[in-house]
């Protein structure tokens, strides 16, 4: 459908509704439920360079309108995502996929990003400085303006496809990190990661989660992650893709209305496997409900 | 898997907080007792995963704990009520290597999947002795059902208020052809500790989504990680890392 396309970074979307990593895995689990081909482009599940286990268990917790979850970027690394998943994915996906890379050193992103690239199938890279890191003194590449920056340009320097930062909520100034990363080369951000939370169960007066902490989604975070698209559409002149919390197609056209030129759904696929479906075909009927003739010119 | 919105038939309590629930609607999806569902409860946002007891081609029995939020407020529901549910989740048990007499173990809440393992054990004509482990008489459900099927039916309590005093490891029969086990790890892992016959074991995790998307619950076998709520729950004793 003609009105409801968009274009990122040089990519025509059929339209902005796009899984988020790690709410999706690399496509397999949801090709059984329905052609994804209808999606825009999914992110495909926070790979690194070597394969990881993730976090002990549990890794996952209830809350109001919304979940924890600490998986610690389980994965089987760049190599065999390479090998095993991106072949099984070209049967089953015909759009180029958004690679979403994790690292815990510049020059772990760097060679993540350099493979991925070789790709065909992938047309952007989203590259994921939100989680916890061993190499800049414990604190995460997302939460410092020059860390987040060094990673922009490590990857710029070694990559041809459109460079998406993906940005954590867990700071101060949101605008002065997008800022950064712009300033560094990047072609596009998207946000927010989750927002680091915790529970404590009342019977054992432990975390729920092994890992202590977490990161919250959901619906319960849409307005902060709402503000902070809002605030870096403002700060930057590169294309923003807004998500969390996003669960219907009234959010996405929120969304979009704070700048968003694509929209990621995350933990909505968990709860409705068919929550992106449903968006999509929802959206025609919500853009008839407030005058939107087209998605991509109505700013 | 399938989503299917069942309606509630029946929600009557067995024990003080252990509940049976009989759903009407599609069961096409389950394909094997041990496998799971995935309920969505008003105001909560998970979906709860709830082992299958038994199934038929007109609905299914699912028999839970009151444990949480998500227990609770599904114990509160009445017949009539819908249960919107993803339907026939995980692998379930394989019948194909019981031998000619296998035993199924059971602790507490992990009890019910064997129910619909015995009923089909039994139909393929197998001698089937079941084990069931509570902690106290009180808490004690479905040892008539079992004995109903026509298998030999042994119970535990720890307190010794009811049938043999001690774990179900205590009353587990001496040369089964294979195992099938539900319950705590503790009790998994001791099942895995008593018995040297092949086995099988459904694992118990918190889950994100309940069909393999998110990573949120996984066992260390020797093939790497497995999900718990795609590849297992049920997982093959010769694949644990037990041993060590």
């Amino acid at each position: 459908m003609e009105r409801l396309k968009v274009n990122l970074l040089g990519i025509e979307l059929s339209n902005p509704v796009i899984p988020a990593s790690g709410t999706f895995g690399y496509g397999r689990e949801f090709a059984e439920l329905y052609d994804i081909n209808i999606l825009g482009t999914f992110s495909f599940k926070g790979t690194t360079l070597h394969p990881r286990l993730g976090n002990p268990l549990p890794r996952i917790a209830e809350a109001p309108a919304g979940m924890l979850n600490a998986v610690g970027l389980q994965n089987p690394g760049v190599d065999r995502v390479i090998a095993e998943e991106l072949p099984a994915l070209a049967r089953i996906f015909h759009k180029p996929v958004m690679a979403n890379v994790s690292g815990f050193s510049v020059d772990e992103y760097a060679e993540t990003c350099r493979r991925l690239d070789a790709c065909v199938q992938v047309g952007w890279l989203e590259v994921n400085i939100s989680c916890p890191n061993v190499h800049g003194g414990g604190m995460s590449f997302g939460t410092d303006p020059a860390m987040a920056a060094a990673v922009t340009r490590a990857v710029k320097a070694v990559t041809t496809k459109p460079v998406i930062m993906k940005l954590s909520p867990n700071v101060t100034d949101i605008a002065a990190i997008a800022r950064a990363c712009a300033d560094a080369g990047a072609d596009g951000l998207s946000l927010i990661n989750t927002l680091m939370g915790m529970r404590i169960d009342l019977r054992t007066r432990r975390p729920v989660i092994a890992n202590v902490t977490g990161g919250l989604s959901g619906p319960a975070v849409f307005p902060v992650a709402l503000r902070m698209v809002y605030q870096v559409a403002r700060a930057v002149d590169i294309p923003v893709i807004g998500m969390g919390g996003v669960a219907s197609a009234e959010d996405v056209i929120e969304m979009m209305l704070a700048g968003a030129t694509a929209v990621e759904v995350g933990a909505a696929n968990l709860v409705d496997p068919f929550a992106c479906k449903k968006i999509i075909e929802d959206l025609p009927g919500v853009m008839d409900r407030y005058g939107i003739e087209r998605l991509d010119k109505w700013r | 898997m399938r989503q299917v919105i069942y309606t509630i038939v029946e929600n009557t309590p067995l024990t003080a907080n252990v509940y049976r629930m009989r759903l009407r609607g599609d069961t096409s999806a389950i394909v094997a007792p041990g496998q799971f569902i995935n309920l969505q409860i008003g105001g909560l946002y998970l979906r709860r995963p709830i082992s299958v007891c038994d199934w038929d081609g007109d609905g299914l029995t699912i028999i839970y704990k009151v444990v949480g939020k998500g227990t609770e407020a599904l114990s509160g529901m009445a017949p009539g009520e819908a249960l919107d549910s993803l339907s026939g989740l995980g692998n379930g048990y394989d019948l194909t290597c019981a031998g000619e007499s296998p035993v199924l173990i059971g602790g507490g809440v992990g009890v019910p999947p064997l129910y619909g393992l015995a009923k089909r054990l039994m139909r393929q004509g197998r001698a089937v002795t079941v084990c069931l482990g509570f902690n106290t008489a009180s808490e004690v459900f479905y040892e008539d059902a079992f004995r109903a099927l026509g298998c030999e039916v042994r119970v535990s309590t720890v307190d010794g208020s009811h049938g043999a005093k001690g774990f179900v490891t205590a009353i587990l029969p001496e040369h089964p052809t294979h195992y099938y086990a539900c319950g705590s790890e503790p009790m998994l892992r001791a099942v895995f500790k008593a018995l040297p016959c092949s086995g099988q074991l459904s694992f118990e995790a918190r889950m994100g989504c309940g069909f393999g998307a998110c990573m949120g619950c996984t066992c260390e076998t020797i093939a790497g990680y497995k999900r718990i709520c795609r590849d297992g729950p049920v997982m093959r004793k010769e694949e644990l890392i037990w041993n060590a």
